[in-house]
Order: C-alpha cells, then sequence, then structure tokens
C-alpha cells in the first residue's frame, strides 16, 4: 500500500522552539495520527504546514492523490492546494464558526461542497443534506435553518457533515471536541469513530486530550517545544511510554 | 507464535529514574491448538507478558514472531499499521475490563471486532446477539451502555466481544475473574471451541479449576527480586 501522505524534515519556526521542528512520517489510507502535547508545543503549526495553509521552512510533503499521482504540496500551486482542501481533503476547525458559514442554511452548508464539485441539480443537493444531517445525527427538519440557531454541538457534527459530503479521503481536525460539553463530546467521538471505519478516512487529529486520542488515533506523536519526542501505537504510547516527556503527560492526567 | 530472548523493563523518569527488570530472556513457542498458562506470584509480570506479546508494551529486547496471514511477522519492531493489522485478524486480547465509549450501547461494543473486520451490520448483531444472550445478559440491557452494569456484566460483555470473531492467537488475561460457576462454564466452552478450531491460547488464572481445564502447557514466570523492592 502507497502512503496517502508523507511528511519529510518538516520545519517551521516562528521563534526558537516554537513552531514544528524536523517531522517526519507516513500516514496511510484510514489510518487516524493524533498529534498529542501540550498548547504551544507546536501541534496547531504542524496541522497548518501538513495541510498546506502554511509554508514550511525546510522539509516537504508529499500527496498521493485519488488518480495515484504524487503530488509535492508546497511546491503545487496556491489554487491547487485550495482545491484539494474542498474536494480529497476535508479540515474541521476547533471552533465551528471558522468552518461553518454561518450565514447560510445548514443544507447550503451541506451542499457547497457538492456545488464546487459540479452538482446543480437542487433536488440531489437537498437529498444529500438531509442524508448528511440524518448521518450526523441531526433532525433533517432543520435543513433550513442557520447554523447559529444549533447548539455549539450540532455546529461541530455540521462542520463534519460539511467537510465528509464530498468523500474526502483525508480530514484534519484541530482539537475538534476542545469547546464541547463532555456529554456532547462522547457523542461526537462515537460518531467519528464510525464515520472514520466506514468510509476508511485517514486523519491527522490534533488534540491536548489523551482521552480523545486513545479512543480516535492509531498511533500518536508526542510534540514538546516544537519537536517530535516520541512516536508510536496510541495504546503503547499511553500505557508504556518511554520519554520522560511523555510519561509527565501521561501520569498528569487526572484519572476520574 | 515463537518467543525469543524477551526482556522488558521499566524506566521511570518521573520516580528518580527507577528501573524495574520485569521480564528476562523469556524463550517459549505456541502452537496452534494448545492453551498455554502463565504460573507465577502475583506481581511476577504475567500481564506484563500479555501486554507485551500484544504491542501494548514496548519489549526492552528480544523477539516476537507471530504468524499473520500465512507469514511470520516481528512484532517487536512492527510499525504501528501492522500491530493494529494483527490485532484485527490474528491476535485477540481479553482483559479482565472493558474500556469503551461512553454512551455506546451494549450490543454495539460487542458487535465491534466483527464491522472491524468487514463482517454485515446484520451478521454481526445476530452473532453478537447469541453471545450475549448465552452469556446470561438480558435483552433488556443490550441498547444501554455498559458502564452502568455491574462488574460481571462488563466482564461478560467484553467476554463477548472478544469472541465475536476466530483468533488464531488469543491472549486471555484473568477471563473469568469474577463470574460465578455457571457463566464461568460458558467461558470455559467458548475457550475449548476455539481451541478446536485451532486458535492458540496464552491464559492468565488465579482459579485453579479453569487453570486445570484450560491448560494443556503451563510456562513458569518468575519475580527478578530487586525489581520488587516495593
Amino acid at each position: 500500500m502507497k502512503a496517502l501522505l508523507t511528511a519529510r524534515g518538516l520545519t517551521r519556526l516562528h521563534g526558537p522552539g516554537k513552531g514544528c521542528q524536523n517531522v517526519s512520517f507516513d500516514l496511510y489510507p484510514g489510518e487516524v495520527l493524533g498529534i498529542v502535547g501540550e498548547s504551544g508545543s507546536g501541534k496547531s503549526t504542524l496541522l497548518n504546514v501538513l495541510s498546506g495553509r502554511v509554508m514550511p521552512d525546510r522539509g516537504s510533503v508529499s500527496y498521493c492523490d485519488a488518480q495515484g499521482r504524487v503530488v509535492g504540496l508546497h511546491d503545487a500551486s496556491e489554487a491547487f492546494r485550495r482545491t484539494l482542501l474542498r474536494t480529497e481533503w476535508g479540515y474541521v476547525e476547533q471552533n465551528p464558526r471558522d468552518g461553518l458559514r454561518m450565514g447560510v442554511s445548514a443544507g447550503a452548508n451541506i451542499g457547497e461542497r457538492l456545488m464546487a464539485q459540479g452538482v446543480r441539480h437542487y433536488g440531489r443537493l437537498r437529498q444529500a443534506g438531509l442524508d448528511w444531517l440524518a448521518q450526523v445525527e441531526i433532525d433533517p427538519q432543520r435543513i433550513d435553518d442557520l447554523p447559529r440557531t444549533f447548539s455549539g454541538g450540532m455546529q461541530q457534527r455540521l462542520q463534519i457533515a460539511r467537510n465528509l459530503v464530498s468523500r474526502p479521503r483525508l480530514l484534519f481536525m484541530d482539537e475538534p471536541t476542545g469547546g464541547l460539553d463532555v456529554s456532547v463530546q462522547a457523542h461526537l467521538l462515537d460518531l467519528l469513530r464510525n464515520l472514520v471505519r466506514d468510509l476508511q478516512l485517514a486523519v491527522v487529529i490534533v488534540t491536548h486530550d489523551l482521552a480523545v486520542a486513545r479512543l480516535l488515533a492509531d498511533r500518536l506523536m508526542v510534540m514538546r517545544h516544537s519537536r517530535v519526542v516520541e512516536a508510536g501505537l496510541t495504546d503503547q504510547i499511553l500505557d508504556d511510554p518511554q520519554h520522560a516527556y511523555s510519561q509527565l503527560l501521561v501520569s498528569s492526567v487526572l484519572q476520574p | 507464535m515463537q518467543v525469543r530472548g524477551l526482556s522488558k523493563t521499566f524506566l521511570l523518569h518521573q520516580q528518580h529514574g527507577v528501573v524495574l527488570e520485569v521480564l528476562r530472556a523469556l524463550d517459549f513457542d505456541l502452537m496452534p491448538g494448545e492453551c498455554l498458562v502463565l504460573q507465577g506470584r502475583s506481581g511476577a509480570g504475567k500481564s506484563t507478558l500479555l501486554r507485551t506479546l500484544y504491542g501494548n508494551y514496548l519489549p526492552a529486547g528480544g523477539s516476537i514472531r507471530l504468524r499473520h496471514e500465512g507469514a511470520m511477522l516481528e512484532m517487536a519492531d512492527a510499525e504501528p499499521r501492522q500491530i493494529l493489522a494483527v490485532r484485527r485478524g490474528t491476535l485477540g486480547y481479553v482483559s479482565q475490563f472493558l474500556r469503551v465509549i461512553p454512551r455506546v450501547g451494549c450490543l454495539n461494543v460487542v458487535m465491534e471486532p466483527a464491522l472491524a473486520r468487514g463482517v454485515s451490520r446484520e451478521q454481526a448483531r445476530g452473532d453478537a446477539a447469541l453471545l450475549l444472550a448465552r452469556l446470561g445478559i438480558p435483552e433488556r440491557l443490550w441498547p444501554l451502555a455498559p458502564s452502568t452494569f455491574s462488574g460481571g456484566e462488563q466482564q461478560r460483555v467484553n467476554i463477548a466481544r472478544s469472541f465475536m470473531v476466530d483468533w488464531p492467537v488469543m491472549l486471555l488475561d484473568e477471563p473469568t475473574a469474577s463470574l460465578d460457576a455457571a457463566n464461568r462454564d460458558v467461558v470455559l466452552e467458548l475457550v475449548g471451541q476455539a481451541k478446536a478450531r485451532g486458535s492458540a491460547l496464552i491464559a492468565i488464572s488465579h482459579d485453579e479449576a479453569t487453570r486445570g481445564a484450560m491448560a494443556d502447557r503451563y510456562l513458569n514466570i518468575t519475580v527478578e527480586e530487586p525489581a520488587h523492592a516495593d
């Protein structure tokens, strides 16, 4: 099997120890990679560089597209990267207000990617909206409502539906459960797990919540001061961490 | 499964760099259809061995070779995705405790290993219902999340989940610990059926009768004295 995303020596610094340095990994189809570490460790910078939103100082990211062509992400044009993010990729923002269009209906939010891909038939867009609202467990009758009338958890689920409607192969997520109540988090995590399995999605997820990482990620990278200090199978990192910092991180979590 | 020179140490950075040597130079082979029961007193490292074999703990040295999809795979330096593939198709692990997502219903928890192998929802649902019934979990509990169940019920849900699919190799850590005699017999039956199908098993049990009923061979795990200064 060919890697979907390959990062080599990826570096982007905006201060000493701020950003990410020398990050390398391969991500395969259907694989969920969690990036953990405390605030300021460089997780979000790394996600931005990986998704092509920010240019690296050094290093490369290559992506194997749906046709099997390997593309150097940062050598390609800005337009190409934008197209990827609307088609074969998805990006779920921590704050759903940054990832949704708040001024248009839930249905229009879901239909946008399909329209960008050339779907013009109103009935089909409408049906996709209804189907995806049901998939993310929002009452389809709310299809004409504006996202601002939704709760935080519903907005986050709507953002996920909006991203997944185009059947992306790779999804980036930045603290997707960060601003949610605990009861809503559990529901969202279960939903994400099922979608990842059913759609064979590859995911890069940034989280500081180790419980979220354990539930969703196949493997983890632990970041500290811009560097990856340890990487491996999720349960091995959490149950038998090797690096001093990973041990501190894992042992600092309160067990309810 | 072929294990050679397997050792496991823990270096506790946060506790003044204490080094615990738990397993030292372990050698054994495991053949299809046999059950190897681990012996040794509490703290000797029996559970540590199972976790190391499962890839949950990182070996300090040595080799764990496992037949996976017809070829021998070295687990000690395998990639995460290889270990996950082994866990989906070859190597099952029955722990004492159920770790589940809050708010996911019991039936769905049990179905998951089958769904992960691509079994249809309908088929998985049917198999899960049979196992839960066999293990005496009343049907009214099936839609409920197991986090509210009693310890024994949770363990039976865990067992149902573990026996949803056939595993060429199974690791059993106290599978009958909090079960009554009737349910323990069901578990022993499930273990017997797995062996008859050719599964190789490694088991830990504190109960003499359970050990006797499962074991074809015993492996002694001895405590490294300095490692247990506490």
